[in-house]
């Protein structure tokens, strides 16, 4: 099966590019970035703020499945043109990958498809290879919790 | 993070990718893999439970002996790390993709 999502992140290079065809109007596919209520629901975040102007501001919460504040992000958005084109700042809270910035760009293909274009530049290349392991890592860790509990049960 | 968890220091260590090699081929206990190395058998030890750990090791009992192997799919996933960060993007714009075909079929019937 063809990969819709494609990610590009050149070895020694402190961003990468993600790519993505939709089977959506470039109208949609905007508003989906632009609107808090469906921001929520694909990015499985709280939006607290999202102010999709010039200058605005935007702030995210995500929960665990026991309510516990898990992650929390902020940024500042530079440019908003609407269905063409984002530029943001993306900060995590409490995580040592710094500050990232975030360029979407928003491609009309026909009338019903469209294509998203991001680009992400990190503060440094060990960041960006940092966050690009990130759910490698997690991935292994809630292994290694699962584990733990059925070896708990067996004492 | 714990970092003894973490496959990509576990990897890091010479030693441990040795250890690696070495059972590609065939399982081995954890004797016959310490009789490569010039180490004590307990720094050996401490190896093979940090890469047991990180699942890049599995131990298999066969009667008094545990062996270890290769877990091939582990090690796959460390040659392609960046998938599972491809894969989180690719469930989070599936799913854009269907709140929006439900949305389109909305606004469709809102217009007729």
């Amino acid at each position: 099966m063809e990969q819709k999502t494609k990610i590009n992140a050149e070895d020694g290079r402190q961003d990468y590019v993600i790519t993505r065809e939709f089977d959506l109007p470039v109208e949609l596919l905007f508003r989906a970035h632009a609107e808090a209520g469906i921001v929520e629901q694909w990015m499985n975040t709280k939006v607290l703020k999202l102010e999709s102007k010039k200058f605005g501001g935007y702030q995210f919460e995500t929960s665990d499945p026991q309510g516990n504040v898990a992650f929390k992000a902020s940024g500042v958005i530079h440019t908003f043109i609407p269905n063409q084109k984002i530029v943001r700042t993306f900060e995590m809270d409490n995580a040592p990958f710094g500050v990232q910035l975030e360029v979407y760009e928003f491609e009309r293909l026909t009338d019903d498809t469209s294509r998203l274009h991001m680009h992400v530049i990190y503060e440094s290349v060990a960041q960006r290879d940092q966050v690009l392991k990130l759910p490698f890592a997690q991935g292994l860790n809630w292994a290694h919790n699962k584990l733990q509990d059925i070896a708990g049960k067996l004492k | 993070m714990n970092l003894r968890r973490d496959v990509f220091q576990a990897i890091a260590d010479p030693t441990r990718r040795a250890i690696l090699l070495l059972v590609t081929s065939q399982a081995l206990t954890a004797g016959a893999i310490a009789s490569n190395f010039d180490t004590a058998r307990p720094t050996v030890s401490k190896h093979l439970a940090i890469l047991t750990e990180c699942e890049l090791l599995e131990q298999q009992q066969n009667g008094r002996e545990i062996y270890y192997h290769l877990n091939a799919k582990k090690m796959k996933e460390v040659a392609d790390f960046i998938e599972p960060f491809r894969k989180m993007w690719d469930d989070r714009f599936n799913k854009l993709e269907s709140i929006m075909t439900s949305k389109k079929h909305e606004l469709f019937k809102k217009n007729h």
